[in-house]
């Protein structure tokens, strides 16, 4: 350790870091985070899905509306949603829903602009001789979307959804916003309880890093291996 | 709120008084001062970021094709660094961790280390696209640079760069937008930018729904007037001959 004053200063002190921490303060934030992650995630591709049937439909009534939608989600900073929600939804529901319901609610609507831009483009990758084909054996629309076409489309956006979901994942830390308990917001708790912001932001930094590129090595191998069967 | 109130953005920030000619004099700002202000703050953290975003990223994606397996890594490794972790973790990282650990920072003001922090982050995705950017480029290009005597750093200067930059424009595009929307996270570390001006103003005034509003409008403004600059360039830097080109 160098005295203060000098270039670099190199104290900092992990020790404070133990199991009962870990788990009082950030194993807290960390289930909700995953949590999260996953409802905007289920949620934002169901309705994404629709949204991206309805702006593929052809029909004027079903396309401006959707297209209105994403584009409106795409264009204002996420922060602004979350923002939004928060004072949006207690005025229409007459009732303070809480930050944490609140930034489900956020992240699907918001997620499903995003991931309907992707599951488009993967609906416009299948071949319309499928389409067709289904018509030829006497399917309806539905059952030719559901049977065929959607089924394709998924698999060959897999990666790509998988990407956004990582995206996603790190984006749910803007909670803080609303104060909502992330896991973020656990390690800034525990690091204020101690006096160790220092060492726990960088231990935040670590564990977001982690998460990510291992997640973001899975979607390469994936990738990989779509991209043979192809 | 049944009704609107947008003679909020006359009043004086401290006394609430309505100041006839909706800016302050003297001393005194208005809402509509401070929203400018804060509108200002935005698109300076935002175009400064840029600068540091294309120039940090343009390099980094340039080393990931080089044939140097060490400048090929470095490359990588940046790339993954500043894409794996959350804006808003690296926008701590920058004001709370790094100055206590590098003490020379220590005295840098945080719209500097904001600056810094969103552009290395926007430079990781930067980097992605000028490195498939110049992949994209047949292979012959490369050797045609050289085989015709040019040093490598030649090669991509009066080459290989002038098309893949041309091709990389409308992703580039999009990351400008981004990179606007992105500057509201600066709102965690006290930036008086557009997201803390609602965040504040809307508190002060309880005037939410007209402060959000007005805040959402200027991103939008913003994104938009982007989205036609960067429309106006590729247009100007057109290759004849190519897919969209004259």
């Amino acid at each position: 350790m160098r005295p203060p004053g000098g270039l670099i200063m190199l104290n900092l002190d992990f020790s404070f870091l133990n199991w009962n921490i870990v788990s009082s303060f950030i194993l807290k934030g960390l289930v909700f985070s995953v949590q999260l992650t996953l409802i905007a995630m289920i949620g934002g591709i169901v309705l994404g899905t629709l949204l991206a049937l309805m702006r593929l439909s052809g029909k004027p009534w079903l396309v401006t509306p959707a297209a209105a939608y994403v584009n409106t989600m795409r264009s204002i900073p996420l922060v602004m949603v979350i923002l939004w929600f928060f004072l949006l939804i207690p005025l229409l529901t007459g009732r303070p829903l809480g930050a944490e319901l609140s930034a489900m609610i956020t992240f699907t609507l918001f997620e499903a602009a995003y991931y309907s831009e992707i599951m488009r483009a993967g609906i416009q990758s299948v071949p319309k001789g499928q389409v067709y084909a289904g018509y030829a054996v006497g399917m309806t629309y539905p059952q030719t979307m559901q049977l065929i076409v959607l089924p394709q489309a998924f698999r060959n956006m897999l990666p790509v959804l998988m990407t956004q979901t990582i995206i996603l994942f790190q984006d749910t830390s803007l909670v803080y916003a609303i104060g909502a308990y992330d896991l973020l917001k656990g390690f800034e708790i525990a690091g204020k309880n101690f006096n160790r912001p220092v060492e726990t932001y960088l231990v935040a930094a670590v564990v977001y890093f982690v998460i990510c590129f291992s997640l973001s090595m899975v979607v390469r191998r994936l990738q990989k291996r779509i991209a043979i069967i192809r | 709120m049944a009704t609107w109130d947008w003679q909020v953005f006359c009043k004086e920030t401290t006394s609430g008084d309505v100041v006839p000619s909706c800016f302050g004099r003297g001393g005194d700002i208005t809402y509509l001062d401070w929203i400018l202000s804060a509108w200002g703050w935005t698109l300076s953290v935002a175009a400064l970021a840029l600068v540091v975003a294309l120039t940090v990223g343009s390099l980094m994606g340039v080393l990931r094709t080089v044939p140097d397996k060490r400048l090929v890594f470095i490359g990588n490794a940046w790339t993954e660094l500043f894409r794996n972790i959350p804006l808003l973790v690296q926008i701590f990282l920058w004001y709370h961790v790094i100055p206590s650990i590098f003490l020379v920072l220590r005295g840098v003001p945080s719209f500097v280390l904001v600056v810094i922090a969103l552009g290395f982050f926007t430079s990781a995705r930067i980097s992605e696209q000028v490195k498939a950017g110049i992949e994209s480029l047949p292979r012959g290009q490369r050797y045609a640079g050289l085989a015709v005597g040019l040093t490598l750093p030649q090669t991509y200067r009066y080459v290989l760069l002038p098309m893949a930059f041309r091709i990389v424009i409308p992703p580039l595009t999009s990351e400008s937008m981004n990179i606007v929307k992105n500057s509201s996270v600066a709102f965690a570390v006290s930036i008086a930018e557009l997201t803390m001006f609602a965040m504040q103003a809307g508190e002060e005034t309880s005037r939410n729904v007209e402060m959000y509003l007005a805040v959402t409008l200027l991103y939008f403004v913003s994104a938009f007037a982007i989205n036609r600059l960067m429309l106006g360039v590729e247009n100007r830097v057109r290759v004849p001959g190519m897919i969209g080109g004259k």
